[in-house]
């Protein structure tokens, strides 16, 4: 029996040729339903004003170079600006966020102490909290501190991340061995350096996805920079493409700037999820499924 | 060092130490600082941006000004305190109420849609006869990948009559007062189904194949597998999927704020959160905001309370 029952997944039997055609054309299906509005963006930014109108939709057109210069020209480069203002927020929230959840969730998988489930229960009820129950009085209260229309404003309000702490919190109970900590406990090894030298190496690739994962949700974020700020040249990618919709939707002229904003907007996600693809699948939750 | 030992078997990556003990005794864990430090950052940043803000909310919710100021700021020069009269108002305001209606119809289109297409292409994923199945698990997370605002801009041109290549083959108005719902949940369906098929595929590979061979060698087929072994495996994690998707949904503010430029059926009040907004930054009611935040907040909380229970209860088994 052992040497014929291979692991079904990665054995096909034989009645899997004619079986195998329905799945593949649904997932294919869904597969083309993802990428259509994508590829759509890819060619439309490629296509002049005169071409955006005027040619089948999916044949390419010869503008994109002087779409891109007219991207960059609008409002003295104001584009490239918010650009830069994205990379800041998700980069740097997304660092501080990673070293916050780590820290907890370690502590809270491996440390039994009066409150652990309460301050966990407390950390991750935060995210039912409806974010504009939080953004109004985050605004308030930044602006009595006059640091609303700040970048410190988007920031910080970032870094706990209650999904974060959870995936940590998973992460490190199930990757962290007791033993392990026990043993350098031993060896004399004080509560820091135990953290910072046995724990944390081992829990390195949860990390990467906790960072992937709150980068992505910082990027994508438009309520909380929206609220916030004010001032133009503070925007991330969300809130200045949305202005330029805001401004263009009425004017067809605009569409080629909104387009290829779209698309570039799109870009170091994209880069960034094509290339990191093992992070993101593997270590997603792991731990708690297996639990 | 933990009470219990780790739920989760971690993969032993060590030679066993010498000492045969399985977990710490209960007398080398002595009550220590040391977790209260390393939760400390965590509990400051809750306290300065989630507790602090919402007691300033529940605070705002009772206050109430006679006098239409800007109200933003230090400003509380003719507040007064108004008791639950902003809550009544909130209650009985029929463009809330018209707002919830919208997100309820809204919400169960994108949920049940959504659900259940992640759940069957995580199972196709899963059942091993599919072919290019990496090529289509990529493409099918990629829109994860896109902002909500990117993903509003680019469905809503593809909604748009002179652009769109959906009109040439589907003569309807997709952003008419009838459509613009279903447009709109068609937006939030693609920008999430990637992420939840992830999440249960990625709680299906963690099951050893082991426990579909009884099943097989009892001949069931792969349909039965999942419906009767592959699914009930899932519901934690289905659980877990549900009750983001609905905190989601009930949020709603991105894809309808970002659409509107585009079209003029979607009014400025069209989710309770659009309303809230309205409320605060441009009408500047900030009390009536504050009062609408909390009761959003709390249909969020019962409807999402007890699927957290669930899933604290079942996917954290230490807790």
């Amino acid at each position: 029996m052992a040497a014929t029952t291979v692991p079904g997944r990665t054995a096909a039997p034989r009645a899997s040729r004619a079986g195998a055609v329905v799945p593949t054309a649904i997932l294919l299906l869904g597969a083309l339903y993802c990428l259509l509005p994508v590829s759509w963006v890819v060619v439309a930014a490629t296509k002049s004003k005169a071409e955006l109108f005027s040619t089948s939709t999916f044949v390419p057109g010869t503008g994109l170079l002087s779409n891109i210069a007219d991207l960059a020209a609008y409002r003295d480069g104001v584009f490239w600006l918010w650009l830069a203002n994205t990379v800041l927020y998700a980069g740097g929230g997304a660092l501080l966020s990673t070293a916050v959840s780590t820290v907890s969730g370690y502590a809270l998988a491996k440390y039994a102490f009066p409150g652990r489930n309460l301050i966990f229960t407390v950390l991750i009820g935060g995210v039912l909290v409806p974010a504009v129950v939080l953004a109004i009085p985050q605004y308030l209260l930044f602006s009595s501190f006059g640091l609303a229309d700040t970048y410190w404003s988007v920031l910080l309000p970032q870094i706990l991340s209650p999904y974060g702490v959870y995936l940590a919190r998973i992460y490190a109970a199930a990757a962290v061995p007791d033993a392990l900590l026990e043993a350098a406990r031993i060896d004399g090894a004080g509560h820091w350096l135990l953290m910072r030298k046995v724990a944390l190496p081992l829990m390195l690739p949860g990390m990467v996805t906790i960072f992937l994962f709150q980068f992505t949700a910082i990027w994508n974020n438009f309520l909380l920079p929206f609220i916030m700020l004010g001032d133009d040249a503070k925007f991330p990618l969300t809130v200045g493409l949305y202005t330029l919709l805001a401004a263009g939707a009425n004017q067809p002229a605009l569409y080629n700037l909104i387009i290829t904003g779209t698309l570039i907007s799109l870009v170091p996600l994209v880069a960034l999820f094509l290339t990191m693809q093992r992070h993101w699948r593997t270590d997603l939750a792991g731990g708690a499924l297996k639990s | 060092m933990s009470a219990r030992p780790a739920a989760l078997s971690a993969p032993e990556r060590l030679p066993e130490p010498a000492p045969r003990r399985r977990r710490a005794p209960a007398r080398e864990r002595r009550a220590t600082a040391a977790p209260y430090l390393f939760l400390a950052p965590a509990m400051l940043l809750f306290t300065l941006f989630l507790a602090v803000p919402i007691g300033y909310t529940v605070y705002l919710s009772v206050r109430g000004t006679k006098v239409s100021g800007l109200g933003l700021g230090k400003g509380a020069r003719r507040e007064i305190f108004t008791g639950l009269d902003n809550y009544t108002a909130a209650i009985g305001d029929g463009e809330l109420w018209a707002g919830w209606l919208r997100v309820l119809g809204y919400g169960l289109l994108v949920l049940a849609v959504m659900l259940t297409l992640a759940l069957l292409f995580a199972l196709l994923l899963d059942s091993a006869r599919v072919r290019l199945a990496r090529f289509s698990r990529v493409a099918i997370f990629l829109p994860y990948a896109v902002p909500g605002v990117a993903a509003t801009l680019l469905w809503g041109f593809l909604y748009l009559p002179s652009l769109s290549p959906i009109r040439q083959v589907l003569d309807v108005d997709l952003l008419g007062t009838g459509t613009v719902m279903v447009s709109m949940a068609n937006i939030a369906v693609w920008g999430g189904v990637g992420f939840n098929m992830l999440v249960l595929y990625t709680a299906l590979r963690a099951v050893p194949s082991s426990y579909y061979e009884a099943a097989r060698i009892d001949g069931a087929s792969e349909v039965q597998i999942a419906l009767r072994i592959k699914v009930p495996i899932l519901l934690p994690a289905i659980i877990l999927t549900t009750v983001f998707s609905i905190i989601a949904t009930v949020q709603v503010f991105t894809e309808p704020t970002a659409l509107r430029p585009l079209t003029n059926t979607i009014s400025s009040t069209w989710s309770p959160l659009m309303k809230v907004y309205r409320d605060a930054f441009v009408t500047g009611d900030l009390y009536s905001a504050a009062a609408t935040s909390i009761v959003i907040a709390v249909i969020s909380l019962v409807l999402s309370f007890g699927f957290l229970r669930v899933v604290r209860d079942r996917a954290y088994g230490e807790g």
